[in-house]
Protein backbone atom coordinates (compact mmCIF):
# COMPACT_ATOMS: atom_id res chain seq x y z
CA UNK A 1 0.00 0.00 0.00
CA UNK A 2 2.64 2.46 1.17
CA UNK A 3 5.05 1.28 -1.53
CA UNK A 4 2.31 1.45 -4.16
CA UNK A 5 1.54 5.04 -3.26
CA UNK A 6 5.23 5.94 -3.29
CA UNK A 7 5.61 4.49 -6.78
CA UNK A 8 2.47 6.18 -8.01
CA UNK A 9 2.92 9.61 -6.37
CA UNK A 10 6.68 10.04 -6.52
CA UNK A 11 8.54 7.59 -8.70
CA UNK A 12 6.20 7.66 -11.69
CA UNK A 13 6.05 11.44 -12.26
CA UNK A 14 9.75 11.98 -11.55
CA UNK A 15 10.70 8.97 -13.68
CA UNK A 16 8.59 10.22 -16.58
CA UNK A 17 10.30 13.61 -16.57
CA UNK A 18 13.70 11.93 -16.31
CA UNK A 19 12.87 9.76 -19.32
CA UNK A 20 11.84 12.80 -21.35
CA UNK A 21 15.03 14.63 -20.39
CA UNK A 22 17.25 11.66 -21.30
CA UNK A 23 15.49 11.24 -24.68
CA UNK A 24 15.77 14.96 -25.47
CA UNK A 25 19.40 14.82 -24.39
CA UNK A 26 20.15 11.96 -26.82
CA UNK A 27 18.45 13.80 -29.65
CA UNK A 28 20.40 16.96 -28.82
CA UNK A 29 23.66 14.98 -28.57
CA UNK A 30 23.09 13.51 -32.01
CA UNK A 31 22.14 16.84 -33.57
CA UNK A 32 25.06 18.74 -32.06
CA UNK A 33 27.75 16.12 -32.62
CA UNK A 34 26.70 15.21 -36.19
CA UNK A 35 28.39 18.13 -38.07
CA UNK A 36 31.79 17.39 -36.51
CA UNK A 37 31.37 13.68 -37.15
CA UNK A 38 30.47 14.28 -40.82
CA UNK A 39 33.55 16.46 -41.18
CA UNK A 40 35.81 13.82 -39.63
CA UNK A 41 34.36 11.05 -41.78
CA UNK A 42 34.78 13.08 -44.96
CA UNK A 43 38.43 13.76 -44.20
CA UNK A 44 39.06 10.13 -43.37
CA UNK A 45 37.24 9.18 -46.57
CA UNK A 46 34.80 6.78 -44.92
CA UNK A 47 31.08 6.56 -45.57
CA UNK A 48 29.45 4.93 -42.55
CA UNK A 49 25.93 3.52 -42.58
CA UNK A 50 23.43 5.63 -40.65
CA UNK A 51 23.49 3.28 -37.64
CA UNK A 52 27.31 3.35 -37.56
CA UNK A 53 27.14 7.12 -37.84
CA UNK A 54 24.69 7.30 -34.93
CA UNK A 55 27.01 5.24 -32.74
CA UNK A 56 29.97 7.45 -33.70
CA UNK A 57 28.16 10.65 -32.67
CA UNK A 58 27.63 9.10 -29.27
CA UNK A 59 31.21 8.05 -28.68
CA UNK A 60 33.42 11.01 -29.54
CA UNK A 61 36.25 11.60 -27.04
CA UNK A 62 35.55 15.36 -26.89
CA UNK A 63 31.96 15.75 -28.06
CA UNK A 64 30.23 19.11 -28.35
CA UNK A 65 27.43 17.56 -26.35
CA UNK A 66 28.27 14.36 -24.49
CA UNK A 67 25.65 11.63 -24.55
CA UNK A 68 24.10 10.57 -21.23
CA UNK A 69 25.81 7.18 -21.18
CA UNK A 70 29.22 8.84 -21.69
CA UNK A 71 28.58 11.04 -18.66
CA UNK A 72 27.37 8.10 -16.61
CA UNK A 73 30.43 6.09 -17.64
CA UNK A 74 32.71 8.99 -16.66
CA UNK A 75 30.92 9.37 -13.32
CA UNK A 76 31.23 5.65 -12.69
CA UNK A 77 34.92 5.60 -13.56
CA UNK A 78 35.75 8.67 -11.46
CA UNK A 79 33.81 7.68 -8.37
CA UNK A 80 33.84 3.91 -8.07
CA UNK A 81 36.98 2.74 -9.83
CA UNK A 82 39.46 5.16 -8.27
CA UNK A 83 40.39 5.66 -4.63
CA UNK A 84 38.09 8.30 -3.14
CA UNK A 85 41.06 10.39 -1.91
CA UNK A 86 42.89 10.41 -5.25
CA UNK A 87 42.85 13.65 -7.20
CA UNK A 88 41.02 11.97 -10.06
CA UNK A 89 38.09 10.98 -7.91
CA UNK A 90 34.93 13.06 -8.06
CA UNK A 91 34.28 11.96 -4.49
CA UNK A 92 37.45 13.79 -3.45
CA UNK A 93 36.44 16.94 -5.33
CA UNK A 94 32.87 16.74 -4.07
CA UNK A 95 34.21 16.44 -0.52
CA UNK A 96 36.38 19.57 -0.97
CA UNK A 97 33.35 21.51 -2.19
CA UNK A 98 31.08 19.98 0.45
CA UNK A 99 33.35 20.98 3.32
CA UNK A 100 33.38 24.60 2.13
CA UNK A 101 29.61 24.43 1.58
CA UNK A 102 28.88 23.10 5.05
CA UNK A 103 31.14 25.52 6.91
CA UNK A 104 29.78 28.42 4.87
CA UNK A 105 26.23 27.22 5.46
CA UNK A 106 26.79 26.93 9.20
CA UNK A 107 28.23 30.45 9.38
CA UNK A 108 25.55 31.85 7.08
CA UNK A 109 22.73 30.28 9.07
CA UNK A 110 24.14 31.55 12.35
CA UNK A 111 24.63 35.02 10.87
CA UNK A 112 21.13 35.02 9.36
CA UNK A 113 19.52 34.04 12.67
CA UNK A 114 21.48 36.69 14.56
CA UNK A 115 20.52 39.37 12.04
CA UNK A 116 16.87 38.32 12.23
CA UNK A 117 16.85 38.42 16.04
CA UNK A 118 18.41 41.88 15.88
CA UNK A 119 15.92 43.13 13.31
CA UNK A 120 12.93 41.82 15.24
CA UNK A 121 14.02 43.37 18.53
CA UNK A 122 15.68 46.65 17.53
CA UNK A 123 13.45 48.98 15.47
CA UNK A 124 16.48 51.00 14.31
CA UNK A 125 18.02 47.86 12.80
CA UNK A 126 14.71 47.02 11.14
CA UNK A 127 14.74 50.33 9.31
CA UNK A 128 18.45 50.61 8.57
CA UNK A 129 19.59 47.05 7.96
CA UNK A 130 17.05 45.38 5.72
CA UNK A 131 17.62 47.56 2.60
CA UNK A 132 21.37 46.86 2.82
CA UNK A 133 20.79 43.14 3.16
CA UNK A 134 18.62 43.15 0.07
CA UNK A 135 21.14 45.32 -1.79
CA UNK A 136 23.92 42.85 -0.87
CA UNK A 137 22.14 40.16 -2.86
CA UNK A 138 21.82 42.24 -6.01
CA UNK A 139 25.60 42.18 -6.53
CA UNK A 140 26.45 39.31 -8.92
CA UNK A 141 28.34 36.71 -6.92
CA UNK A 142 30.53 35.99 -9.94
CA UNK A 143 31.82 39.56 -9.73
CA UNK A 144 32.44 39.67 -6.01
CA UNK A 145 33.84 36.15 -5.53
CA UNK A 146 37.26 36.80 -7.17
CA UNK A 147 37.60 40.00 -5.16
CA UNK A 148 36.99 38.17 -1.90
CA UNK A 149 39.49 35.45 -2.84
CA UNK A 150 42.17 37.95 -3.90
CA UNK A 151 41.65 40.27 -0.93
CA UNK A 152 41.78 37.42 1.57
CA UNK A 153 44.81 35.81 -0.01
CA UNK A 154 46.55 39.19 0.19
CA UNK A 155 46.24 39.01 3.98
CA UNK A 156 47.29 35.37 3.97
CA UNK A 157 43.93 33.63 4.18
CA UNK A 158 43.60 30.88 1.60
CA UNK A 159 42.05 27.46 1.27
CA UNK A 160 38.69 26.60 2.74
CA UNK A 161 37.79 29.86 4.48
CA UNK A 162 37.49 32.22 1.48
CA UNK A 163 35.19 29.76 -0.32
CA UNK A 164 33.17 29.25 2.86
CA UNK A 165 32.80 33.01 3.19
CA UNK A 166 31.29 33.24 -0.29
CA UNK A 167 28.86 30.50 0.74
CA UNK A 168 28.10 32.49 3.89
CA UNK A 169 27.45 35.57 1.79
CA UNK A 170 24.86 33.71 -0.27
CA UNK A 171 23.24 31.67 2.50
CA UNK A 172 22.73 34.22 5.29
CA UNK A 173 20.16 36.09 3.20
CA UNK A 174 17.35 33.51 2.89
CA UNK A 175 17.82 32.59 6.57
CA UNK A 176 17.68 36.22 7.70
CA UNK A 177 14.57 37.01 5.65
CA UNK A 178 12.83 33.74 6.58
CA UNK A 179 13.65 34.09 10.27
CA UNK A 180 12.45 37.71 10.46
CA UNK A 181 9.13 36.42 9.17
CA UNK A 182 9.23 33.39 11.48
CA UNK A 183 10.13 35.34 14.63
CA UNK A 184 7.25 37.69 13.89
CA UNK A 185 4.81 34.85 13.19
CA UNK A 186 3.38 34.36 16.74
CA UNK A 187 -0.12 35.82 16.93
CA UNK A 188 -1.00 38.75 19.15
CA UNK A 189 -2.87 36.40 21.48
CA UNK A 190 0.28 34.43 22.30
CA UNK A 191 2.29 37.62 22.75
CA UNK A 192 -0.41 39.00 25.08
CA UNK A 193 -0.29 35.75 27.01
CA UNK A 194 3.45 36.07 27.57
CA UNK A 195 2.87 39.66 28.67
CA UNK A 196 0.33 38.58 31.31
CA UNK A 197 3.12 36.36 32.68
CA UNK A 198 5.43 39.40 32.69
CA UNK A 199 7.83 37.41 30.55
CA UNK A 200 10.94 39.35 29.54
CA UNK A 201 12.19 39.62 25.95
CA UNK A 202 14.61 36.73 26.25
CA UNK A 203 11.89 34.44 27.62
CA UNK A 204 9.46 35.50 24.89
CA UNK A 205 12.14 34.90 22.28
CA UNK A 206 13.11 31.54 23.66
CA UNK A 207 9.73 30.11 24.58
CA UNK A 208 7.53 31.66 21.89
CA UNK A 209 9.28 33.33 18.95
CA UNK A 210 11.92 30.68 18.28
CA UNK A 211 9.61 27.63 18.51
CA UNK A 212 7.08 29.45 16.30
CA UNK A 213 9.77 30.16 13.71
CA UNK A 214 10.96 26.55 13.32
CA UNK A 215 8.96 25.78 10.13
CA UNK A 216 10.26 29.03 8.57
CA UNK A 217 13.78 28.10 9.70
CA UNK A 218 13.83 24.81 7.83
CA UNK A 219 12.22 26.23 4.69
CA UNK A 220 14.83 28.99 4.49
CA UNK A 221 17.64 26.56 5.29
CA UNK A 222 16.64 24.48 2.26
CA UNK A 223 17.17 27.52 0.05
CA UNK A 224 20.31 28.50 1.95
CA UNK A 225 22.08 25.17 1.65
CA UNK A 226 21.56 25.08 -2.13
CA UNK A 227 22.86 28.66 -2.32
CA UNK A 228 25.85 27.65 -0.18
CA UNK A 229 26.81 24.95 -2.68
CA UNK A 230 26.61 27.43 -5.56
CA UNK A 231 28.75 29.83 -3.53
CA UNK A 232 31.39 27.19 -2.85
CA UNK A 233 31.54 26.16 -6.53
CA UNK A 234 31.79 29.76 -7.69
CA UNK A 235 34.45 30.35 -5.02
CA UNK A 236 36.55 27.56 -6.50
CA UNK A 237 36.65 29.09 -9.98
CA UNK A 238 39.17 31.90 -9.33
CA UNK A 239 41.45 29.84 -7.07
CA UNK A 240 43.33 28.45 -10.05
CA UNK A 241 41.34 25.25 -10.21
CA UNK A 242 43.16 23.30 -7.52
CA UNK A 243 40.40 21.10 -6.17
CA UNK A 244 36.65 20.89 -5.90
CA UNK A 245 33.69 20.59 -8.23
CA UNK A 246 34.25 24.15 -9.44
CA UNK A 247 37.86 23.36 -10.37
CA UNK A 248 36.72 20.29 -12.31
CA UNK A 249 34.32 22.52 -14.26
CA UNK A 250 37.07 25.02 -14.99
CA UNK A 251 39.67 22.39 -15.92
CA UNK A 252 37.11 20.70 -18.14
CA UNK A 253 36.50 23.90 -20.05
CA UNK A 254 40.27 24.64 -20.36
CA UNK A 255 40.89 21.31 -22.04
CA UNK A 256 37.51 20.95 -23.80
CA UNK A 257 36.76 17.88 -21.69
CA UNK A 258 33.02 18.23 -22.08
CA UNK A 259 32.34 14.84 -20.57
CA UNK A 260 34.26 15.87 -17.44
CA UNK A 261 32.25 19.09 -17.23
CA UNK A 262 28.98 17.26 -17.38
CA UNK A 263 30.11 14.63 -14.91
CA UNK A 264 31.17 17.37 -12.50
CA UNK A 265 27.82 19.11 -12.99
CA UNK A 266 25.93 15.91 -12.25
CA UNK A 267 28.11 15.26 -9.20
CA UNK A 268 27.32 18.78 -7.97
CA UNK A 269 23.60 18.20 -8.49
CA UNK A 270 23.72 14.94 -6.57
CA UNK A 271 25.44 16.69 -3.67
CA UNK A 272 22.78 19.45 -3.80
CA UNK A 273 19.92 16.95 -3.80
CA UNK A 274 21.46 15.09 -0.87
CA UNK A 275 21.93 18.29 1.12
CA UNK A 276 18.41 19.60 0.50
CA UNK A 277 16.96 16.17 1.32
CA UNK A 278 18.96 16.06 4.52
CA UNK A 279 17.63 19.46 5.63
CA UNK A 280 14.13 18.38 4.67
CA UNK A 281 14.39 15.18 6.73
CA UNK A 282 15.78 17.09 9.70
CA UNK A 283 12.83 19.49 9.39
CA UNK A 284 10.31 16.65 9.33
CA UNK A 285 11.93 15.03 12.34
CA UNK A 286 11.91 18.26 14.36
CA UNK A 287 8.33 19.05 13.32
CA UNK A 288 7.16 15.63 14.41
CA UNK A 289 8.91 16.07 17.75
CA UNK A 290 7.14 19.41 18.14
CA UNK A 291 3.74 17.79 17.83
CA UNK A 292 2.91 18.71 14.26
CA UNK A 293 -0.29 17.05 13.08
CA UNK A 294 0.50 13.88 11.17
CA UNK A 295 -0.84 14.01 7.60
CA UNK B 1 -12.33 46.13 53.29
CA UNK B 2 -10.45 47.66 50.40
CA UNK B 3 -11.68 46.60 46.97
CA UNK B 4 -9.34 44.37 44.92
CA UNK B 5 -10.02 46.33 41.78
CA UNK B 6 -10.94 49.97 41.94
CA UNK B 7 -11.55 52.08 38.83
CA UNK B 8 -12.29 55.80 39.08
CA UNK B 9 -13.59 57.77 36.06
CA UNK B 10 -11.61 55.54 33.72
CA UNK B 11 -11.32 56.75 30.12
CA UNK B 12 -9.68 55.15 27.12
CA UNK B 13 -9.55 56.54 23.60
CA UNK B 14 -7.81 54.56 20.86
CA UNK B 15 -6.16 56.53 18.10
CA UNK B 16 -6.83 54.79 14.81
CA UNK B 17 -6.40 55.75 11.18
CA UNK B 18 -10.13 56.50 11.04
CA UNK B 19 -9.86 58.96 13.92
CA UNK B 20 -10.21 58.44 17.68
CA UNK B 21 -12.38 55.63 19.06
CA UNK B 22 -13.84 56.23 22.50
CA UNK B 23 -13.66 52.72 23.94
CA UNK B 24 -14.19 53.47 27.64
CA UNK B 25 -15.91 56.48 29.12
CA UNK B 26 -16.13 57.40 32.80
CA UNK B 27 -15.96 53.89 34.20
CA UNK B 28 -16.21 53.79 37.97
CA UNK B 29 -16.29 50.32 39.48
CA UNK B 30 -15.14 48.61 42.67
CA UNK B 31 -14.75 44.85 42.87
CA UNK B 32 -14.27 43.19 46.26
CA UNK B 33 -12.26 40.13 47.09
CA UNK B 34 -14.06 36.88 46.33
CA UNK B 35 -16.67 38.43 44.06
CA UNK B 36 -17.68 36.95 40.73
CA UNK B 37 -18.37 39.95 38.52
CA UNK B 38 -19.58 39.63 34.95
CA UNK B 39 -19.17 42.36 32.37
CA UNK B 40 -21.96 42.02 29.83
CA UNK B 41 -22.87 44.07 26.79
CA UNK B 42 -23.05 44.09 23.00
CA UNK B 43 -19.85 44.08 20.96
CA UNK B 44 -18.08 47.43 21.02
CA UNK B 45 -19.19 48.26 24.57
CA UNK B 46 -15.63 48.06 25.88
CA UNK B 47 -16.07 45.04 28.16
CA UNK B 48 -12.97 43.31 26.81
CA UNK B 49 -11.07 46.61 26.80
CA UNK B 50 -11.92 47.14 30.48
CA UNK B 51 -10.63 43.64 31.28
CA UNK B 52 -7.47 44.35 29.30
CA UNK B 53 -6.94 47.60 31.22
CA UNK B 54 -7.18 45.68 34.50
CA UNK B 55 -4.62 43.22 33.09
CA UNK B 56 -2.29 46.03 31.93
CA UNK B 57 -2.69 44.96 28.31
CA UNK B 58 -4.10 48.42 27.46
CA UNK B 59 -3.23 51.79 28.95
CA UNK B 60 -6.12 54.08 30.02
CA UNK B 61 -5.99 57.65 28.74
CA UNK B 62 -7.80 59.12 31.74
CA UNK B 63 -8.95 58.39 35.28
CA UNK B 64 -7.27 56.01 37.66
CA UNK B 65 -7.31 52.31 38.38
CA UNK B 66 -5.74 50.18 41.07
CA UNK B 67 -5.40 46.42 41.27
CA UNK B 68 -4.56 44.97 44.68
CA UNK B 69 -3.75 48.55 45.73
CA UNK B 70 -1.09 48.79 43.00
CA UNK B 71 -1.04 50.07 39.46
CA UNK B 72 -2.09 47.42 36.92
CA UNK B 73 1.52 47.21 35.73
CA UNK B 74 2.86 46.46 39.21
CA UNK B 75 0.04 43.97 39.70
CA UNK B 76 0.97 42.25 36.44
CA UNK B 77 4.63 42.12 37.44
CA UNK B 78 3.57 40.65 40.81
CA UNK B 79 1.50 38.10 38.85
CA UNK B 80 -1.67 39.08 40.65
CA UNK B 81 -4.00 37.53 38.09
CA UNK B 82 -4.46 34.67 35.67
CA UNK B 83 -5.88 35.64 32.29
CA UNK B 84 -8.07 33.34 30.19
CA UNK B 85 -8.57 34.40 26.59
CA UNK B 86 -11.47 33.70 24.28
CA UNK B 87 -9.33 31.14 22.47
CA UNK B 88 -7.36 28.60 24.46
CA UNK B 89 -4.11 30.06 23.01
CA UNK B 90 -2.15 26.91 23.80
CA UNK B 91 1.27 26.66 22.17
CA UNK B 92 0.86 23.96 19.50
CA UNK B 93 4.41 22.67 19.95
CA UNK B 94 3.97 22.00 23.67
CA UNK B 95 2.12 19.09 25.23
CA UNK B 96 -0.82 19.91 27.50
CA UNK B 97 1.31 19.43 30.61
CA UNK B 98 4.07 21.63 29.17
CA UNK B 99 1.53 24.29 28.23
CA UNK B 100 0.25 24.41 31.79
CA UNK B 101 3.85 24.60 33.02
CA UNK B 102 4.64 27.55 30.71
CA UNK B 103 3.85 30.41 33.15
CA UNK B 104 5.67 28.50 35.89
CA UNK B 105 8.77 28.24 33.69
CA UNK B 106 8.57 31.97 33.03
CA UNK B 107 8.30 32.61 36.77
CA UNK B 108 11.36 30.45 37.39
CA UNK B 109 9.63 27.87 39.58
CA UNK B 110 11.65 24.70 40.23
CA UNK B 111 10.85 21.59 38.20
CA UNK B 112 9.53 19.52 41.13
CA UNK B 113 7.11 22.26 42.21
CA UNK B 114 6.10 22.73 38.57
CA UNK B 115 5.24 19.06 38.22
CA UNK B 116 3.10 19.15 41.40
CA UNK B 117 1.18 22.23 40.30
CA UNK B 118 0.63 20.88 36.79
CA UNK B 119 -0.73 17.64 38.21
CA UNK B 120 -3.01 19.39 40.72
CA UNK B 121 -4.46 21.80 38.20
CA UNK B 122 -4.98 19.15 35.55
CA UNK B 123 -6.95 17.18 38.12
CA UNK B 124 -8.93 20.32 38.99
CA UNK B 125 -10.15 20.78 35.41
CA UNK B 126 -10.61 17.05 34.89
CA UNK B 127 -7.86 16.52 32.31
CA UNK B 128 -5.92 13.68 33.93
CA UNK B 129 -4.44 11.32 31.36
CA UNK B 130 -3.99 13.99 28.68
CA UNK B 131 -0.59 15.25 29.93
CA UNK B 132 1.35 14.14 26.87
CA UNK B 133 -1.22 14.98 24.22
CA UNK B 134 -0.68 17.92 21.92
CA UNK B 135 -3.40 20.62 21.78
CA UNK B 136 -4.74 19.55 18.37
CA UNK B 137 -5.52 16.13 19.80
CA UNK B 138 -8.03 17.68 22.24
CA UNK B 139 -11.53 19.03 21.66
CA UNK B 140 -12.21 22.76 21.92
CA UNK B 141 -13.74 22.39 25.38
CA UNK B 142 -10.78 20.39 26.66
CA UNK B 143 -8.37 22.95 25.22
CA UNK B 144 -10.20 25.73 27.04
CA UNK B 145 -10.09 23.71 30.27
CA UNK B 146 -6.34 23.32 29.77
CA UNK B 147 -6.04 27.08 29.37
CA UNK B 148 -7.97 27.59 32.62
CA UNK B 149 -5.63 25.12 34.35
CA UNK B 150 -2.73 27.13 32.94
CA UNK B 151 -4.14 30.35 34.40
CA UNK B 152 -4.75 28.66 37.75
CA UNK B 153 -1.26 27.14 37.94
CA UNK B 154 0.10 30.63 38.66
CA UNK B 155 -2.02 30.47 41.86
CA UNK B 156 -3.40 33.96 41.35
CA UNK B 157 -5.94 35.54 43.70
CA UNK B 158 -7.81 36.81 40.69
CA UNK B 159 -9.01 35.31 37.42
CA UNK B 160 -9.68 37.56 34.44
CA UNK B 161 -11.73 35.70 31.85
CA UNK B 162 -12.50 37.13 28.43
CA UNK B 163 -15.47 35.22 26.95
CA UNK B 164 -13.67 31.95 27.70
CA UNK B 165 -16.59 29.79 26.59
CA UNK B 166 -17.78 31.99 23.71
CA UNK B 167 -16.45 29.70 21.01
CA UNK B 168 -17.92 26.51 22.49
CA UNK B 169 -21.25 24.81 21.90
CA UNK B 170 -24.03 25.11 24.47
CA UNK B 171 -23.69 21.64 26.00
CA UNK B 172 -19.97 22.04 26.64
CA UNK B 173 -20.56 25.58 27.84
CA UNK B 174 -23.14 24.46 30.44
CA UNK B 175 -20.76 21.83 31.70
CA UNK B 176 -17.84 24.24 31.97
CA UNK B 177 -20.05 26.87 33.63
CA UNK B 178 -20.98 24.54 36.47
CA UNK B 179 -17.35 23.41 36.76
CA UNK B 180 -16.20 27.00 36.95
CA UNK B 181 -18.76 27.74 39.64
CA UNK B 182 -17.55 24.80 41.73
CA UNK B 183 -13.99 25.93 41.23
CA UNK B 184 -14.84 29.43 42.33
CA UNK B 185 -16.69 28.17 45.43
CA UNK B 186 -13.71 25.96 46.31
CA UNK B 187 -10.92 28.49 45.74
CA UNK B 188 -12.66 31.76 46.71
CA UNK B 189 -10.87 33.62 43.95
CA UNK B 190 -12.02 36.97 42.63
CA UNK B 191 -13.32 36.48 39.08
CA UNK B 192 -13.96 39.12 36.45
CA UNK B 193 -15.79 37.48 33.59
CA UNK B 194 -16.60 38.99 30.19
CA UNK B 195 -19.57 37.51 28.35
CA UNK B 196 -22.36 38.39 25.98
CA UNK B 197 -24.63 35.61 27.20
CA UNK B 198 -27.31 36.67 29.70
CA UNK B 199 -27.95 33.18 31.17
CA UNK B 200 -24.24 32.63 31.59
CA UNK B 201 -23.81 35.95 33.41
CA UNK B 202 -26.80 35.38 35.72
CA UNK B 203 -25.85 31.79 36.42
CA UNK B 204 -22.25 32.56 37.39
CA UNK B 205 -22.14 36.01 38.92
CA UNK B 206 -22.60 37.70 42.25
CA UNK B 207 -22.82 41.02 40.40
CA UNK B 208 -23.48 41.85 36.76
CA UNK B 209 -22.12 45.01 35.15
CA UNK B 210 -24.27 45.94 32.15
CA UNK B 211 -22.33 47.99 29.62
CA UNK B 212 -23.45 49.93 26.57
CA UNK B 213 -21.52 50.94 23.47
CA UNK B 214 -20.20 54.07 21.75
CA UNK B 215 -18.70 55.25 24.00
CA UNK B 216 -18.27 52.14 26.16
CA UNK B 217 -19.73 52.89 29.59
CA UNK B 218 -21.46 51.25 32.53
CA UNK B 219 -25.24 51.34 32.18
CA UNK B 220 -26.15 49.65 35.42
CA UNK B 221 -24.87 47.19 38.00
CA UNK B 222 -27.24 44.39 38.99
CA UNK B 223 -26.87 42.29 42.14
CA UNK B 224 -27.31 38.61 41.60
CA UNK B 225 -27.96 36.93 44.97
CA UNK B 226 -28.77 33.41 43.96
CA UNK B 227 -26.65 31.91 46.72
CA UNK B 228 -23.56 29.76 46.50
CA UNK B 229 -25.25 26.49 45.52
CA UNK B 230 -26.44 26.78 41.94
CA UNK B 231 -27.50 23.63 40.11
CA UNK B 232 -27.95 24.05 36.36
CA UNK B 233 -31.76 23.98 36.59
CA UNK B 234 -31.73 27.08 38.78
CA UNK B 235 -32.00 28.76 35.40
CA UNK B 236 -35.69 27.92 35.24
CA UNK B 237 -36.57 29.47 38.64
CA UNK B 238 -38.51 32.78 38.83
CA UNK B 239 -35.64 34.47 40.73
CA UNK B 240 -33.22 33.61 37.97
CA UNK B 241 -35.60 34.74 35.24
CA UNK B 242 -36.31 38.01 37.07
CA UNK B 243 -32.62 38.90 37.16
CA UNK B 244 -32.19 37.82 33.54
CA UNK B 245 -35.10 40.09 32.62
CA UNK B 246 -33.50 43.00 34.48
CA UNK B 247 -30.22 42.44 32.60
CA UNK B 248 -32.05 42.24 29.27
CA UNK B 249 -33.90 45.49 30.02
CA UNK B 250 -30.61 47.15 30.91
CA UNK B 251 -29.03 45.99 27.65
CA UNK B 252 -32.00 47.23 25.64
CA UNK B 253 -31.97 50.67 27.28
CA UNK B 254 -28.24 50.97 26.81
CA UNK B 255 -28.59 50.12 23.17
CA UNK B 256 -31.50 52.51 22.39
CA UNK B 257 -29.19 55.41 23.32
CA UNK B 258 -27.87 55.41 19.77
CA UNK B 259 -31.30 56.17 18.35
Amino acid sequence: MQVGRFVHDRLLPIGTILLVIVLAWYVAAYAMNAPFQRDTDRRAGVTPTSSEFLVKTMSQPKPTMPAPHQVVENLWKNTLTVKPWSKRSLVYHAWITLSATLSGFAMGTALGVLIAIGIVHIPALDRSFLPWIIASQTIPILAIAPMIIVLLSAIGITGLLPKALISTYLSFFPVAVGMVKGLRSPDVLHLDLMRTYSANKVQTLWKLRIPASVPFFFTSMKVAIAASLIGAIVGELPTGAVAGIGSKLLAGSYYSQTIDIFAALIAGSIVAILLVTLVDLAGRFVNARMGARQP
Amino acid sequence: MNPVISAQNLDLTFTTNDGPVHALSDITLDIDKGEFVSLIGPSGCGKTTLLRVIADLEQPTGGSISVNGMTPEQARIHRAYGYVFQQAALFPWRTIADNIALPLEVMGIAAAERATRVRDNMALVDLMGFENKFPWQLSGGMQQRASIARALSVQPDMLLMDEPFGALDEIVRDHLNSQLLKLWAKTQKTVVFVTHSIPEAVYLSTRIVVMSPRPGRIHSIIDCNLGADRPLDIRETPEFLAIAHQVREGLREGHSYEG
